[in-house]
């Protein structure tokens, strides 16, 4: 018994993402004891096939192509089909990336099948594969199995545990060649925003402003923050609103869904829709000056005062505790 | 040129969700355009109002979508179309949606098709992606700009905080990310001339569809609502105390860091 599962591999800056690791998990669970292969598209990526492996993958097929360097959908789609096609997989597990994300449903919609965004969990029960996601940007959850055909669906980052690494672990890395053509979409520009290279929806820590940041440069405690954490920086729609930051980093039912272990929300309210987009988190903490701010009612931890005082006290105590440890 | 935009009807992003019979209740909830669709709205009249054609807007759902697709003609686009499929569809997926819009576009001459990245309900971002490929058209998802000169289209693309600036051609599907321009709100005149623009209604008969051409290739078996979080410990005493105890509870209680 079992099923054949594919589970890609996503490379950025030359390296496997975590949630990778984390699909190759999920993959694992959705085979039911069949083989998970695992696909890297690339430049020239093969030498990531055996970290692959290590993390749970049999075997890992690579397709390499000066084409494939950036990500495009025409570009990936063809690469990522071409692997399918030789493969006739029963199931395909990607991470619910930006890559992912655009990716997933043109496979799905190539392949007639359905496809299951965004789960934070994967579990056989009853008979059935059972995928758990969140809806209404986290204020429910539903668990959804797949009736008919491929078992595909993309998974959240830093919601399903990877598997611990085997360095002992080997197996098959082959090439596929792939003749990519006609790449409708050419990318001819790439500016980076992003804060110190730690995505917002990846980060283990997220430090994140509202209203109460009161200007642009109101951040700047708030980035040194995240830094000493190794964290991300995000914002309420009030804080991008008032344009104190750019829209890439609003967190909330319009914007970005996080789920790191540590949330701290600095001069944030807690609107509903702020709440959907973080209330998931493992451990929240609240620093507001306002004791009856809604933001309160899900924080693990408050502090009532005043952001410019706590935050870079916060920074200082945190520095120390690195030294310490 | 033939502008469409892919329109969901949603719950309202202030609105609390509660459950009742294994199903979301919507009693008594407000219903909007999805958010990310209202960017999809604008841009395509300020696409049409610069290059000149038509605007319609595509809705399916119930005839409660109606409310939103009036919306939609009274912010400015020409005609709406409502694919209603209550009648015929218990459950649909993603699939369904797509299969449906993609059989209504199919024979239709289509320059450029604008949705939501996602829509805030179901979350999946799907719909966009499957019916540009179902058209054979190329897309480009979470766009926060669209400059259009001749066939030629110059994008940029939200990528998880980075911005990629994409070079493409019509026809093309694009699907909106916040920062893509600021929705109008209807004007009064805009609502009375909503009122006697065409609403065209549709059922899956009229597009050639068997329920079974579109059956759902996945099933929700349950709904629930997180675990309600207790408040937790708001601290006392001297700040810089309270940041000793906190940086400690982190640490030590909660070993997040």
């Amino acid at each position: 018994m079992g099923r054949k599962v594919l589970v890609l591999g996503e490379v950025r800056d030359g390296s496997l993402r975590n949630v990778s690791f984390e699909a190759v998990a999920a993959a694992k669970t959705v085979a039911e004891g069949g083989e998970v292969v695992g696909v890297i598209l690339g430049e020239s990526v093969s030498a990531l096939g055996a970290e692959l492996i290590q993390s749970g993958a049999d075997r890992v097929v690579v397709v390499e192509s000066d084409k494939l360097a950036q990500y495009t959908t025409d570009g990936y789609s063809q690469a990522l089909m071409a692997v399918i096609n030789e493969e006739d997989p029963e199931g395909l597990v990607l991470g619910h990336t930006a890559l992912g994300k655009d990716l997933a449903p043109k496979i799905a919609s190539k392949l007639n099948s359905g496809l299951i965004s965004d789960s934070t969990a994967v579990e056989e029960a009853g008979g059935n594969l059972v995928f758990t996601r969140p809806i209404y940007s986290g204020k429910a959850f539903e668990k959804k199995i797949v009736t008919d055909g491929l078992v595909f669906a993309t998974v959240r980052p830093n919601n399903i545990a990877p598997l611990e690494k085997d360095e002992s672990r080997s197996g098959d890395v082959s090439t596929l060649s792939v003749d990519i053509k006609d790449l409708r979409t050419v990318i001819k520009e790439v500016v980076r925003k992003a804060t110190e290279g730690v995505d917002l929806s990846e980060a283990k820590v997220v430090v994140a402003g509202g209203r109460g940041v009161k200007s642009e440069e109101g951040f700047e405690p708030l980035k040194e923050l995240a830094n000493v954490l190794g964290g991300a920086v995000g914002a309420s729609r009030g804080a991008c609103d008032a344009e104190y930051c750019d829209y890439s980093l609003q967190i909330g039912q319009t914007g970005k869904v996080v789920t790191p272990d540590l949330y701290i929300a600095c001069g944030i309210s807690g609107a509903i829709q702020h709440l959907a987009g973080m209330s998931n988190s493992k451990v929240i903490v609240a620093i507001n000056k306002d004791p009856e701010a809604n933001i309160f009612k899900v924080a693990d931890y408050g502090i009532v005062g005043d952001l410019f005082e706590v935050v870079p006290m916060l920074t200082e105590e945190f520095k120390k505790l690195k030294v310490h440890s | 040129m033939n502008i469409y935009v892919l329109m969901k009807r949603t719950f309202d992003t202030e609105e609390k969700i509660a459950i009742s019979g294994g199903k979301i209740n919507e009693e008594g909830a407000e219903f909007i355009i999805n958010p990310y669709d209202e960017y999809a709205i604008e841009e395509a009249i300020q696409v049409r109002d610069a290059n000149g054609g038509e605007v319609t807007v595509i809705s399916v759902g119930n005839e409660e979508a109606e409310k939103q697709l009036r919306t939609a003609l009274a912010m400015g686009a020409d005609k709406a179309v409502l694919i209603n499929t209550e009648d015929d569809l218990e459950e649909g997926d993603q699939y369904t949606t797509a299969k449906i819009i993609g059989e209504y576009l199919k024979d239709k001459e289509v320059d450029l098709i604008l949705a939501g990245n996602v829509a805030i309900d179901g979350g999946s971002g799907q719909v966009g992606p499957r019916v540009a490929d179902a058209l054979d058209i190329p897309y480009v998802t979470t766009i926060t700009n669209l400059e259009i000169n001749g066939t030629n289209v110059t994008v940029t693309r939200d990528v998880e905080g980075d911005s990629e600036v994409i070079e493409t051609s019509l026809p093309l599907l694009v699907t909106a990310q916040q920062g893509l321009n600021e929705p109008r709100y209807p004007s009064l005149p805009g609502i009375m001339k909503a009122k006697k623009k065409p609403l065209e209604e549709l059922e899956l008969d009229d597009l050639d569809l068997d329920e079974d051409d579109v059956e759902a290739k996945t099933k929700t078996i349950e709904i629930y609502l997180p675990p309600q979080k207790e408040a937790g410990r708001v601290l006392e005493g001297e700040l810089a105390n309270q940041v000793k105890e906190l940086v400690q509870l982190l640490h030590s209680e909660a070993k997040v860091v």
